[in-house]
């Protein structure tokens, strides 16, 4: 009667911290969006919103058109998605479903390692190796580039594609792959028909985590990119210095007058950024929550 | 002899000679020398770890999956040896076809899940597809059941659904030789008989490889029975004699149930 009074003591100590946790995530985002919207908002009354949807930013000038910097963010980000999600994917079917086990013992763990890279290490290989070596090739201005910068946030993508897509792909059962190559399946109609599809919505988290790392990102394509709020357009752009949302808030906030319309201004570019990761999300989850919903129904 | 016509029937299949054993030294297959009739049911049956399902793995190589480090002696396939290197894997697997313990259904549709194997082949003509997926689902006793929701996800089928769909897959493919690992250990003994009748009408058209659950099963289904322990034959023979008069002390003991 003691003991048992004991254990459920405990057990009600441990559901409570864990519901504790699982709640602390919640309030910690509520937390932010408020402070967000508290510093950011008051943006929308100090600058029209007219002049925040225009195409010039100057804050010296008053002028906080902040377009050119999301342009600048979604160039670096689609770049590097273009450049992260063939690679990543390779990578993860190779080492999940080709690789001998040596080769996969050796390759995950690297993987990993590169994945905890800290950005700015990466910036700097940007900025004294990768740039120069652009400008000579492609024979460009200036190497500090939306394309250097898609380049280095791509290799920041990779690693967390992989790591996350392999574990996906690795979770397919195995008689899944022996049933296809039963059927004479060869061992690449085995991948892209059956194990592919099966690990569908953990390749879909995979890349959904790569993109949000990739529009994050603030150091490597703060040191990269050039930093020149300049509106990309046309595909010339991908070649010409930009700066993306995130750069501009790092290298401003620190000289910023707190409780200015420059101030708030930056704040507000963070709002947007917390709605397009929201956006982004909201839209894989949805993709992963139909096809749960539609199995769990066809199944009660 | 309860086969009036075996004289007429060959042998699909020879083994001679044939040894195996994996990396970890487990489950192996010692000196194995067997034929397998065609149209036939020819069970193997044993108890755990007996190489039964090394074995049935030896007919479509998916022992090449495995970690073999011995494979020696021949199968011979129509008089051909299937275990040699140059052998058209991809092809081997579309004669033999294969039903696992546990069904495994492909993340598909019901009607995908059955053309699967053609579609692989390159055949794209619908008319030929659509009347394979409704030949091999009355084969396998199926199609009354879902001719109205081919499309849905093959996983919304019950257990014993799942696994006919299984037999029915592997029949769309047209082999000459199935294959079936414990078909019935997951299933109730309704959906258990009707896999069990659909062998004895495709025992007609197909060489059956059966690997029964139970000694019971065994002496329902079969033509020709071999009794395996730890990776050796111990007794062959035609008929229902090895159920009810046993050669061998070991077969009594494993068919009087006195271990399993």
């Amino acid at each position: 009667m003691n003991k048992k009074s004991t254990l459920s003591w405990k057990e009600y100590v441990i559901t409570r911290l864990i519901k504790a946790s699982g709640y602390s995530a919640i309030i910690f985002v509520g937390m932010i969006l408020y402070f967000l919207l508290s510093q950011g908002l008051p943006a929308l009354q100090e600058v029209p919103l007219s002049s925040l949807i225009a195409d010039r930013w100057y804050p010296i000038e008053d002028y906080y058109g902040i377009l050119p910097l999301l342009g600048g963010s979604l160039v670096v980000t689609i770049g590097a998605t273009l450049i992260a999600v063939p690679f990543g994917l390779a990578s993860a079917i190779y080492i999940a479903e080709i690789a001998p086990r040596w080769a996969r013992e050796i390759l995950k763990p690297i993987v990993e390692i590169l994945g905890g890279l800290p950005s700015v290490v990466l910036g700097f290989l940007g900025i004294m190796v990768l740039s120069p070596t652009l400008q000579v090739w492609l024979d460009l201005p200036t190497g500090l580039s939306a394309f250097t910068g898609s380049l280095l946030l791509g290799g920041i993508a990779i690693p967390t594609i992989v790591s996350v897509a392999e574990d996906a792909l690795d979770a397919v059962p195995r008689s899944y792959r022996e049933a296809a190559l039963a059927l004479g399946a060869t061992h690449w109609q085995t991948i892209w028909t059956v194990t592919l599809p099966a690990a569908r919505s953990g390749v879909l988290t995979a890349i959904m985590l790569g993109i949000a790392r990739a529009i994050g990102e603030t150091m490597t394509v703060m040191m990269v990119t050039g930093n020149a709020p300049v509106m990309p357009n046309g595909p010339g752009a991908l070649f010409a210095p930009v700066r993306t949302m995130t750069a501009t808030i790092a290298a401003e906030m620190g000289e910023v007058a707190s409780g200015s319309t420059h101030y708030h201004v930056l704040f507000f570019i963070g709002i947007v950024l917390f709605l397009i990761s929201l956006a982004v999300n909201v839209t894989a989850s949805a993709v992963i929550f139909r096809q749960v919903k539609r199995t769990e129904k066809l199944l009660s | 002899m309860p086969n009036k016509n075996d004289s007429v029937k060959e042998n699909k299949v020879v083994l001679e000679n044939v040894n195996l054993s994996y990396s970890d030294g487990t489950e192996s297959l010692k000196n194995v020398s067997m034929p397998f009739v065609a149209n036939s049911t020819n069970v193997v049956f044993g108890p755990a770890g007996s190489g039964k399902s090394s074995l049935l793995r030896l007919f479509n190589r998916l022992n090449d999956l495995a970690d073999v480090t011995l494979l020696e002696g021949q199968v011979l396939l129509d008089g051909e040896n299937i275990l040699d290197p140059n052998t058209d894997v991809i092809a081997l697997r579309r004669k033999v076809g294969m039903v696992f313990a546990r069904p495994v259904v492909l993340p598909m549709s019901i009607r995908k899940n059955l053309t699967y194997g053609l579609e692989l082949a390159g055949e794209k003509n619908k008319t030929v597809l659509n009347e394979s997926v409704e030949r091999s689902l009355n084969q396998a006793a199926l199609w009354d059941e879902v001719k109205d929701r081919l499309d849905d996800p093959a996983i919304a089928l019950s257990g014993g659904q799942q696994q006919r769909l299984c037999l029915a897959r592997s029949l769309a493919n047209e082999p000459e030789i199935v294959l079936l690992d414990e078909p019935t250990s997951g299933l109730d003994p309704i959906s258990t008989n009707k896999i069990e009748e659909s062998l004895q009408i495709l025992k007609k058209d197909y060489t059956i490889i059966l690997v029964p659950h139970s000694v019971h099963q065994a002496a329902r289904t079969a033509d020709y029975s071999a009794f395996f322990l730890q990776g050796k034959l111990i007794e062959y023979s035609a008929g229902k004699t090895i159920y009810t008069n046993p050669q061998d002390e070991r077969t009594r003991d494993y068919v009087e149930g006195r271990f399993g």
